[in-house]
């Protein structure tokens, strides 16, 4: 009897696993984990799958990840927040041309003690300065992600060394925005975060932002189809279509329509 | 020594060995000239421990291939076939982790037989061995001494011509003894040539018609069983009567 | 701190009413885990028990290698099966990556070094016992070996929950080929990451409240199963 039921239950796993996997109409796009982790596209993209029929689907990872997984042929639509490293995507011939789809900025988070005592201040190389000169622990990404790529821009202008700082004060968790933010409310550390992340971030025991508002902090997403010729694989018309429909005035008022705990976390601006 | 008391003359020898050999490291652990087991039986293989009896008995079952020699069963040199027609049973027994029936079943299917036929032989089996209604019962939950009479069953399942036992009785206590004597007494009867190693004298008087008396894996001697309690004609004989054998 | 209670609290509700979203990927855990278990069984237990009453000259140490490869880290395992999988890998036509196809084979991976090893084991500690004797009964060594895999059952069963166990706690490998796609290939352990990630630890928590509890449902069934196997074989002999 018992057997009998095991019997069934195990073909009814079978044919669910199966049927799962037989749905044909859909993308895949390769995001990065702020725009997962801060909840926007399980908002928005419900508003185009009933629209178009096509289903968006998500693999959320760093900028570097992302990037790579596209050149290998793993995704028809990137939407990351990286600029430099998107031009040269397209440049060398990877996606098909590049567009930005809306932005936010970037903060600087830190325990509530403050012990760099850069609080207020509007000036992230400044603050950036400060930190290192009190030698306080400070969480990078260390990743390759959008984020990191801006954050070592930053310390490029401070001049300092962070690498040779690395597992002192200095400290690489080679993880997602979260993860980092979970390490860094755990270690008291300073943190940069997209701001998008850190209003959705469950954990913020004691942590809170201390430097905003720099124009340097800008934090710009863009979005490019992967290049068909590169991988024939690749979904061009839906692709094509979910981007028309992100950069056209449904999507960008559904980006804007996004909010957390009242605030708006990322403001279109596509072109 | 005196190799062979014959019986019949002329008439063939049922399970007959020549020149067994078998050795590890440089270790003699059996040599053997010639053995024939040609009488009624039961034979019972006896001697100090060391002396090459299992090994022995499992050369003559084909369980383990000599270094040189050959093994054969009515002139025919033994092997799948012939083991086919023997069985054998260990002093552990070893029971199959399934019921006392599926473990006389196994045996019963590898021989094709109708699933009512294999049915009625199970019960009268299970009588036989005094197991009637343990049938259902897990094999490794039965006593010692009902787990080697299921052995003994599962030997005699298909009818062998010859049936092998290596000290079955050594673990158990004189009333199971005395059953596990009474089982294979009655299997003599009925015609299958018993071939035993024991280490119990009392039991090689009660049960023997022949004894082969092994020592640093040689035949010492090999006589009817009356004479040899009563006048063993080799020295190793004496001395191992005499309680004064050992290796 | 969060209030870890209501949190807590929350979660348990969602699972308890049956929110369907949960539920859905506990299903998919499921689906994913027991699939790849039976295809690594179906693989591993021959594998093992050929291993075991086979002789062949480098027998020890494919031995040596294949209990080594029951600690095989599953971010490399992950990691290789993308690399085979993704469209400029060898088997990129077939396009399997970010499917949960893709996570029964890494996980088949995984598990089955886990049960080949656990099944030579216990076949071959049952063929020391049972050699001379299924000899003597005339059984060939091939032939000796449903015999020894179905006397071994409950140890074997064992060596299966151990490959279950393994499958449903791993991470490392179904976020690499799965993606962790909502609707698609999210599952137990995926979403234990994002929420954590998100900073939702009470949630995360009590998703790893679940986990453990169809862990130890799984193994208290097989448990069961087995012993009425026992007592079915002894009924019908």
């Amino acid at each position: 009897m018992i057997g009998t039921w095991i019997r069934a239950g195990v073909l009814a796993i079978g044919l669910g696993a199966t049927a799962a996997v037989a749905q044909e109409n859909f993308i895949v796009v390769q995001s990065t984990t702020s725009t997962q982790n801060s909840g926007l596209l399980d908002a928005i993209l419900p508003e185009f799958q009933e629209l178009s029929g096509v289903e968006v689907r998500v693999v959320a990872v760093g900028t570097g990840q992302a990037i790579k997984n596209a050149m290998n042929g793993d995704g028809d639509v990137l939407l990351v927040h990286a600029k430099p490293a998107e031009e040269k995507f397209v440049s060398d011939g990877w996606g098909v041309s590049r567009q930005d789809v809306m932005y936010n900025d970037f903060v600087l988070i830190g325990p509530s003690a403050d012990p760099a005592e850069i609080a207020g201040g509007k000036d992230i190389v400044a603050a950036l300065s400060a930190i290192a000169k009190a030698q306080a622990p400070f969480a990078s990404r260390g990743d390759d992600s959008g984020t990191h790529k801006a954050e070592l821009r930053h310390w490029g202008d401070t001049g300092i060394d962070v690498a040779a700082a690395s597992g002192d004060w200095y400290r690489e968790t080679g993880s997602g925005m979260g993860a980092t933010l979970n390490a860094a409310t755990g270690m008291g550390a300073y943190v940069l975060s997209d701001r998008a992340t850190w209003i959705a971030f469950g954990n913020k025991d004691g942590m809170e932002v201390l430097v905003e508002g720099d124009p340097r902090l800008f934090n710009q997403y863009g979005v490019i189809l992967v290049n068909p010729d590169r991988h024939p694989g690749v979904k061009a018309v839906e692709g094509q279509a979910f981007i028309d429909w992100l950069t056209g005035d449904a999507g960008q008022a559904a980006i804007a329509g996004y909010t957390r705990d009242g605030q708006q976390l990322f403001f279109p601006n596509a072109k | 020594m005196r190799d062979l008391p014959v019986l019949e003359m002329g008439q063939q020898p049922m399970i007959e060995a020549e020149g067994l050999r078998i050795g590890r490291n440089g270790e003699r652990l059996l040599d053997l000239r010639y053995l024939a087991l040609d009488g009624p039986g039961p034979t019972l293989i006896m001697g100090p421990n060391g002396a090459g009896k299992s090994l022995l008995l499992r050369c003559l079952h084909g369980l383990i291939a000599p270094d040189a020699g050959q093994v054969r069963q009515d002139g025919v040199p033994i092997g799948a076939e012939s083991r086919a027609r023997q069985g054998m049973v260990f002093q552990t027994p070893v029971l199959l982790r399934r019921s006392v029936a599926a473990n006389l079943d196994y045996v019963l299917k590898r021989h094709r037989l109708t699933r009512a036929r294999r049915r009625a032989r199970i019960e009268a089996l299970l009588a036989e061995g005094g197991l009637a209604g343990k049938g259902r019962q897990s094999a490794r939950s039965l006593s010692g001494g009902e787990g080697q009479r299921l052995a003994i069953l599962r030997a005699l399942a298909t009818e062998p011509d010859v049936l092998f036992l290596d000290e079955p009785t050594s673990a158990l206590d004189p009333a199971a003894t005395q059953d596990i004597e009474a089982m294979i007494l009655r299997a003599a009867r009925r015609g299958t040539r018993i071939v035993m190693v024991t280490h119990d004298i009392g039991q090689a008087r009660r049960l023997g018609h022949d004894i082969v008396l092994m020592h640093q894996g040689r035949i010492a001697e090999h006589s009817l069983a009356h004479d040899f309690f009563d006048d063993p004609q080799s020295q190793a004989g004496r001395r191992f009567l005499a309680g004064s054998l050992v290796l | 701190m969060q209030d870890f209670a209501q949190e807590f609290t929350t979660a348990m509700t969602l699972i308890l009413t049956g929110d369907s979203e949960l539920w859905a990927i506990v299903l998919l855990s499921l689906q994913v885990s027991v699939m790849a278990v039976l295809i690594a069984a179906v693989i591993g237990m021959p594998l093992g028990a050929a291993l075991a009453v086979a002789r062949f000259p480098a027998r020890r140490l494919v031995i040596v290698l294949l209990n080594a490869l029951m600690g095989l880290p599953p971010v490399v395992v992950g990691l290789l099966v993308y690399l085979v999988l993704s469209r400029s890998g060898p088997l990129g036509v077939l396009q399997l990556l970010y499917t949960p196809t893709a996570m029964i084979v890494a996980q088949v991976v995984l598990v089955m070094p886990i049960i080949a090893a656990l099944t030579r084991q216990t076949v071959e500690t049952l063929d020391a016992e049972y050699a001379e004797q299924l000899r003597s009964l005339g059984v060939s060594r091939l032939a000796s070996v449903p015999t020894l895999l179905w006397d071994g059952r409950i140890a074997l069963a064992t060596a299966l929950l151990a490959g279950f166990g393994r499958a449903i706690a791993e991470v490392g490998a179904v976020i690499i080929v799965g993606g962790n796609i909502n609707h698609v290939t999210r599952v137990m352990t995926t979403t234990i990451a994002l929420e954590t990630s998100k900073g939702n630890l009470a949630l995360a928590l009590a998703l790893g409240v679940i986990l453990i509890g169809m862990a130890i449902s799984v193994t208290g069934l097989v448990s069961l199963l087995s012993l009425r196997q026992e007592g079915e074989a002894m009924r019908h002999a």
